[in-house]
């Protein structure tokens, strides 16, 4: 049985296969695997960042520094690899530390000053760019072999796809991304979070260190995601991924998640993700359609998707089930 | 119940006090196991205070709290609840957007392996909702299930958590009849199981269906506590009210028969009010006595429109009128001060002039504001007529004393020159003298031929200046007593018996 808390993920996944069948029925060639794997690989770190997106915004807050952050890494990595001799890896392993640590001092900042997590990110977003900047004005390029030893790194599958490392560490994030929201005591506290932070606490939920994970968790993934666009343009430019981070909660949002918090799926996020992709494929395809019309159709399928949100909350409280389940032993 | 057992809660000298008053003085309470205690009282007799000492919501001032025993001092509702304390209030303190089974188990869920074992957690809370006759997909998220299943969740919950001392603040406040009957068979299981429940409720008659004592508070203090199958409903009503109850006869106005004014038939609110029909003439005080909760202000509150009736017709001088909003009362001259003052009447930091004439600039609509010559002289005028003692015209209201706020919301209805005023509760918190003044001032309105309505908890004010007096009793209308027989005497009697007693 399909329960009403599903349903916005059903209609999400219908509406990507309906769109695929569609776009294909169009262009019989984006039925290869070529299509697939580059949709992957394309939207790797939107999807990255969005599994972070999806947590904050199940727990009702939001984070609008990710994109800055994305672009803060790409440039620091870019620096610290032309101007020193860290290994990559090591450089990785840095600058993950530091967009965890800049994530979690903002879930503090938002849960002990009680500040709206809008404000407190819009100061990290102006931040991690600034930072980006102080670092390098100009886009640096990445020449290390150890990157070309990433970026070398793919699955072909028949057809002539190419799996790159890249998606599959998207796909990863998606699965641990799973486990974490539905499995682990973190990912409930999280919904309990969402579905109201007073009754959460008075149901014994720890506020701080859920919202600093929360922070911390989308700060990480945002790191994650810039490594994985650094890999992806061999690039660090301060000027990139402007904007990502409405991107990534177009995809929360179209993949079924309520913007108020408390309900949603990250692998409905998966699948906005791929709608989102698919659009711009279409796009590519059509090849005399300005690349806009990908911006008005988000547009249009958000303004569905919140639609479809607001009907669906109205008719589960509309239509309390009434007493007849209940009889006594 | 058996009185040999030992009490698993004892809470004895239990006093709190707040600036400038004393909340609860001395409180003693036991609870044996496998016994059901109501705890009465009226609005403000510190039920809810002695709830928070006892949960660690409050820390008590003196007093000791004993719970098998053993000497607690909960400073957290947490902590009570490690002891074995369990709460469960009216409005449900769980997250709807979390299923059933994880709003059970949110905090303690079942571990495999570190991760969440969600089949454990399914079973688990089936077993444990089957445990109280309750049949429901623990999957489904909470929200799509009724008041009352969510309540017994709730138990559920506070049980598992704590099982020993379960207090049930309001539990039946929002449920309908079958509903409260299943409350109550849950409620009849965990006695057998051995809990001790405390139950806090305002409907008498689920008082003596359900429980097996009754403490009664009035002021902060124990008033008696009662074996309830050796008790009757007068007697614990007396207890509660507990005024000089004689029966006094009443120098009245003879009754200045005026036209019908207002018309009500089958009126009414699933939920919230019993279909009721209610005729009022002008010139006439209708009383509305009854305990807290019995559905004197929601009666209120349905004919001034400010929550619609879901049935039923009203009439103005015979013609059929909607009142579906506060603005359509207005409209047709209707008044309300509300019972809560400072949260639904007065704005508090606007001047006292600017909330006399805001219902009449409100009826006037904001584009045509009243001129400042107008004003100044309805304000004054009004201000002297009701004796309004302020500093001055322009000071926030709020720094008025509760007597002259009231005085003032009374004004900002007589600028209206209302044919029809409702007050609930308008002699609540303010002084003995403004006290008699708002009461000759009723008294006053009545006689130049409006129609009012008043609801009220002091029965003597009641009897004083009403010409008819409606009692309502479990969101019902139960009697209606005129002339001779409005006395404090028969209302109790109709509050506790449901009907007027025969009178001697």
């Amino acid at each position: 049985m399909i329960r009403s808390t599903h349903l916005p993920l059903v209609v999400t996944i219908l509406t990507f296969l309906a769109a695929f069948v569609l776009c294909s029925g169009q262009y019989p060639a984006m039925m290869s695997t070529r299509v697939v794997a580059n949709l992957l690989t394309d939207n790797a770190f939107l999807g990255i960042v969005a599994v972070g997106m999806t947590f904050v915004i199940l727990s009702g807050g939001i984070d609008l520094s990710v994109g800055s952050v994305i672009a803060f890494t790409g440039v620091f990595l870019a620096v610290i690899l032309r101007d020193t001799s860290i290994h990559p890896l090591a450089a990785f392993a840095l600058v993950l530390a530091m967009t965890i640590a800049f994530g979690a001092a903002m879930g503090a900042i938002i849960h002990y000053l009680d500040m709206p997590a809008f404000i407190v990110t819009l100061a990290g977003m102006f931040l991690a760019r600034g930072l980006a900047y102080v670092l390098s004005t100009d886009s640096v390029p990445i020449t290390h072999e150890f990157y070309d030893v990433l970026q070398s790194l793919y699955w072909k599958a028949p057809g002539g796809g190419r799996f790159r490392l890249t998606g599959m560490v998207m796909l990863a994030t998606f699965i641990i991304g799973m486990v974490v929201a539905h499995r682990t005591r973190f990912g409930q506290n999280v919904y309990a979070l969402g579905g109201g932070a007073q009754t959460a606490r008075l149901m014994g939920v720890p506020l701080a260190s859920t919202t600093i994970g929360i922070y911390a968790l989308s700060g990480g993934l945002a790191g994650l995601a810039g490594i994985v666009f650094s890999l992806y343009t061999s690039a660090g430019y301060s000027l990139a991924t402007v904007g990502v981070e409405l991107d990534a909660i177009a995809a929360v949002v179209i993949g079924g998640t309520l913007l108020s918090g408390g309900s949603g799926f990250v692998a409905g996020t998966f699948f906005g993700i791929l709608i989102m992709g698919l659009i711009q494929t279409y796009i590519v395809f059509d090849g005399t359609l300005s690349s806009w019309w990908t911006k008005i159709v988000i547009g249009g399928l958000l303004f569905a998707f919140i639609l479809l949100q607001k009907g669906l909350t109205w008719a589960t409280t509309a239509r309390r089930k009434p007493l007849i389940d209940f009889a006594a032993p | 119940m058996s009185e040999d057992t030992r009490p698993v809660l004892s809470a004895t000298g239990i006093s709190k006090f707040f600036p400038g008053a004393i909340a609860l003085d001395s409180v003693d309470l036991t609870l044996y196991p496998g016994e059901v205690h109501a705890l009465l009282g009226e609005n403000g007799a510190g039920k809810s205070t002695l709830i928070k000492c006892l949960t660690g919501a409050y820390r008590r001032d003196a007093g000791s709290i004993q719970l098998d025993g053993e000497e607690i001092s909960p400073t957290s509702t947490q902590e009570s609840q490690v002891h074995g304390i369990g709460t469960v209030y009216q409005e449900v303190n769980l997250l709807p957007n979390l299923s059933v089974a994880e709003n059970l188990f949110l905090g303690r869920q079942p571990l495999r392996f570190g991760f969440v074992s969600q089949r454990r957690m399914q079973r688990e809370a089936r077993r444990i909702l089957g445990g109280y006759g309750l049949r429901i997909h623990p999957a489904e998220p909470l929200s799509t299930f009724s008041v009352a299943v969510q309540q017994v969740v709730a138990i559920a919950r506070a049980v598992e958590l704590s099982g020993k001392v379960l207090i049930l603040d309001e539990p039946t406040a929002s449920l309908d009849r079958d509903e409260v009957e299943m409350l109550f068979k849950v409620i009849r299981q965990l006695k057998e199981r051995g809990l001790a429940i405390v139950f806090i409720t305002h409907f008498l008659d689920q008082v003596f269906e359900i429980c097996d004592r009754a403490t009664v508070l009035r002021n902060g203090r124990v008033v008696g506590t009662r074996e309830l199958a050796h008790s009757s409903q007068t007697d614990v009503v007396h207890l509660m009210l507990g005024r000089q109850l004689e029966s006094r006869v009443q120098d009245r106005a003879p009754q200045t028969a005026g036209k019908t004014l207002l018309e009500f038939k089958g009126i009414g609110r699933k939920g919230m009010l019993e279909p009721f029909d209610l005729a009022i003439r002008e010139g006439e005080v209708v009383g509305l006595a009854g305990l807290l909760g019995s559905g004197r202000t929601e009666t209120a509150n349905l004919i001034f429109g400010a929550v619609p009736a879901d049935q039923g017709e009203a009439w103005l001088r015979d013609q059929k009128i909607a009142l579906t909003s506060p603005r359509d009362a207005i409209r047709h001259r209707f008044g309300l001060c509300p019972e809560d003052r400072k949260t639904d009447g007065i704005v508090g930091d606007l001047s006292v002039r600017e909330n006399i004439i805001l219902a009449l600039q409100a009826r006037q609509g904001w584009f045509r504001p009243l001129n400042k010559a107008k004003v100044n002289e309805l304000a004054e005028a009004y201000v002297k007529a009701l004796d309004i003692r302020l500093a001055s015209l322009d000071m926030p209201i709020r720094f008025l004393s509760g007597g002259n706020q009231q005085k003032a919301l009374l004004a900002r209805w007589l600028a209206t020159n209302p044919d029809f005023l409702i007050l609930d509760e308008p002699t609540r918190g303010i002084d003995v003298g403004a006290h008699a003044e708002i009461i000759a001032l009723i008294e006053g309105l009545r006689e130049k031929g409006m129609a009012l309505l008043v609801a009220s908890s002091e029965l003597e004010e009641l009897v004083a200046y009403s010409t008819r007096v409606v009692v309502l009793r479990d969101r019902r209308q139960v009697c209606e007593l005129h002339g001779e027989d409005i006395s404090t005497r028969n209302i109790v009697a109709a509050i506790a018996q449901g009907h007027l007693e025969e009178v001697a």
